[in-house]
């Protein structure tokens, strides 16, 4: 009887975890078969590169380079925003903060991650695009700029958290060995504790870069959704994410324009993939 | 030449009183050994010579610490010159976890005291210093987690020695390190003590009858007795001395 028990949990445990993965992979055929479609009918080359993404016009074009361009620009915007000031934070709470500060910081922290995508959305909608378009005098504050700014908030939590944790645990020894040569706290933290750190230092940009790149609802709110090509961070973009949401509904199923969107999910799973592969080698590495 | 001078210092941990009144006068360029069993202060009066103590939340110190006759313990002292001076070498061996060449550039990187086009010549000269260059010549670049526990001892001695200090203080360096590398680390600091000022804490008395010149016995907060040597060990004035280095406790 108890034999039987212990037989029939392992195969249930068994059984979740196989169907996870089963999952992934189904989702991840599902993904090629319907977005490999489009490449009966556009070529490679074309589809990446092409720099007009007109999917309902007669013929249509489906050149995704104007929608790379839009997510490349608002990640590249929010990562230089989001991570100096996220692993400062992560160096003010890990090295500096006294205990009390320290935990209302993270539980702060960690309310940001909790706040829902759509909300972050409205408010940038609401009072981060106003502000902009009249203090820069700008045409509309729906511009990659205000996209990068709220996926910066949004990326912060991912960014702090996981780089505090690698600070944190940097063992003591190495702080005190720098110390007793003499050197400033700051140097001590500067020079061993955040090079000891760096690979999960990495492991956290590049999971914050991960978060920003798949946002979808704040982004498509906030950056005026133009596929065009921008010429500067002040200009409306649109990003991959975005038009798949916002132009999944209305296509027709099997259409070209239909594929095409799936194609967008392959190029941002490539993307996100490369991301959280270098994210994962990195952590290994410090885990070594 | 006297370098190190306490008076009356005294040291408390919250409410507990960790070193009572120890008055001690250390000489110039000799080995001095502080003894006695576990948690009787030995330690704590080695960190306190460099305020390696002021990490430590809750504690509070009274008394005189001089060295090179400036009292250290005052509010005007300027803990980087103080480290300079007494650099420290703690029981488990502690390299960044960097190059061989950063561990040694990091004291001269932070204190801008030497050129760049120096650096080399200053690795090869503290690295000969412990005896290490002929083993690591060819590894600077190594990792310094990935030498042996004894290389990364030495390592440790070796960052210490470009940035000049007067004092070396080791904080039980050899216990964790096997005895064929405890003899070549002593063998070491006969060789430093040409130019430097030691002073180990040890838990192994054999060790401080092997390499001190001078040996202060410590119990519980208390310096029971400081003397030359091998008095301590063949003559101790105190019951106590005799009892701990004759093993009868300890």
């Amino acid at each position: 009887m108890k034999h039987f028990k212990e037989f029939l949990i392992e195969k249930v445990i068994w059984f979740c975890g196989v169907t996870s993965i089963v999952i992934v992979v189904l989702i991840f055929i599902f993904l090629l078969k319907e977005g490999l479609s489009l490449f009966k009918h556009v070529n490679l080359v074309d589809f990446l590169f092409g720099r007009k993404w007109y999917p309902i016009s007669d013929p249509p074009h489906f050149g995704i380079f104007p929608l790379v361009l839009g997510s490349l620009t608002v990640t590249l915007g929010a990562t230089v925003i989001a991570v100096p000031l996220g692993i400062a934070s992560a160096i003010y709470i890990a090295e500096i903060a006294s205990p009390r500060i320290k935990e209302i910081l993270k539980s702060g922290i960690e309310m940001i991650a909790a706040i829902p995508s759509v909300v972050i959305g409205f408010i940038g909608m609401t009072t981060l695009v106003p502000f902009i378009k009249h203090y820069l005098n700008l045409p509309t504050g729906l511009t990659a700029f205000s996209g990068a700014l709220m996926l910066a908030f949004m990326a912060m939590p991912t960014i702090v958290s996981i780089a505090e944790d690698a600070i944190t645990a940097v063992p003591h020894k190495y702080k005190e060995a720098a110390l007793a040569l003499g050197a400033t706290r700051w140097q001590a933290i500067w020079r061993v504790v955040l090079r000891a750190a760096s690979s999960g230092i990495v492991a956290a940009i590049m999971l914050g870069i991960g978060r920003v790149i798949g946002e979808t609802m704040a982004v498509m709110m906030v950056t005026g959704n133009a596929a065009h090509i921008p010429e500067s961070l002040f200009e409306p973009v649109r990003t991959m994410t975005a038009t798949i949401a916002a132009e999944m509904g209305e296509t027709v199923q099997h259409s070209e324009h239909y594929f095409a969107l799936f194609a967008i999910g392959i190029v941002l799973f490539i993307i996100t993939f490369i991301i959280n592969l270098i994210a994962d080698l990195s952590i290994h590495r410090h885990r070594e | 030449m006297i370098i190190i001078e306490t008076q009356r210092l005294n040291f408390f941990y919250g409410n507990f009183h960790a070193l009572k009144d120890i008055t001690i006068s250390i000489s110039e360029k000799s080995i001095t050994a502080l003894i006695g069993p576990s948690g009787c202060g030995k330690s704590t009066f080695l960190k306190a010579l460099n305020r390696m103590t002021d990490l430590i939340e809750g504690t509070k110190i009274s008394g005189h610490i001089l060295i090179n006759r400036e009292n250290v313990l005052d509010g005007k002292t300027d803990l980087v010159s103080l480290r300079k001076k007494v650099g420290m070498v703690f029981q488990r061996p502690n390299p960044f976890p960097l190059s061989v060449r950063e561990n040694i550039l990091f004291g001269p990187k932070i204190h801008q005291i030497v050129k760049p086009n120096e650096y080399e010549s200053l690795i090869e000269n503290s690295l000969r210093a412990v005896l290490l260059w002929n083993d690591l010549k060819d590894r600077l670049d190594a990792n310094a987690l990935k030498l042996s526990l004894e290389q990364q001892q030495r390592l440790c001695i070796a960052r210490l020695l470009p940035v000049k200090p007067d004092v070396l203080l080791m904080d039980e360096p050899c216990s964790t390190l096997d005895p064929i590398s405890t003899e070549r680390i002593e063998e070491l600091m006969r060789v430093l003590k040409e130019n430097y000022t030691i002073i180990i804490v040890t838990h192994n008395m054999q060790q401080a009858a092997r390499v001190s010149d001078d040996t202060g016995f410590m119990l519980l907060g208390e310096l029971i007795e400081f003397g030359k040597t091998p008095n301590i060990f063949t003559n101790p004035r105190h019951q106590k001395t005799n009892d701990y280095v004759t093993g009868r406790f300890g």
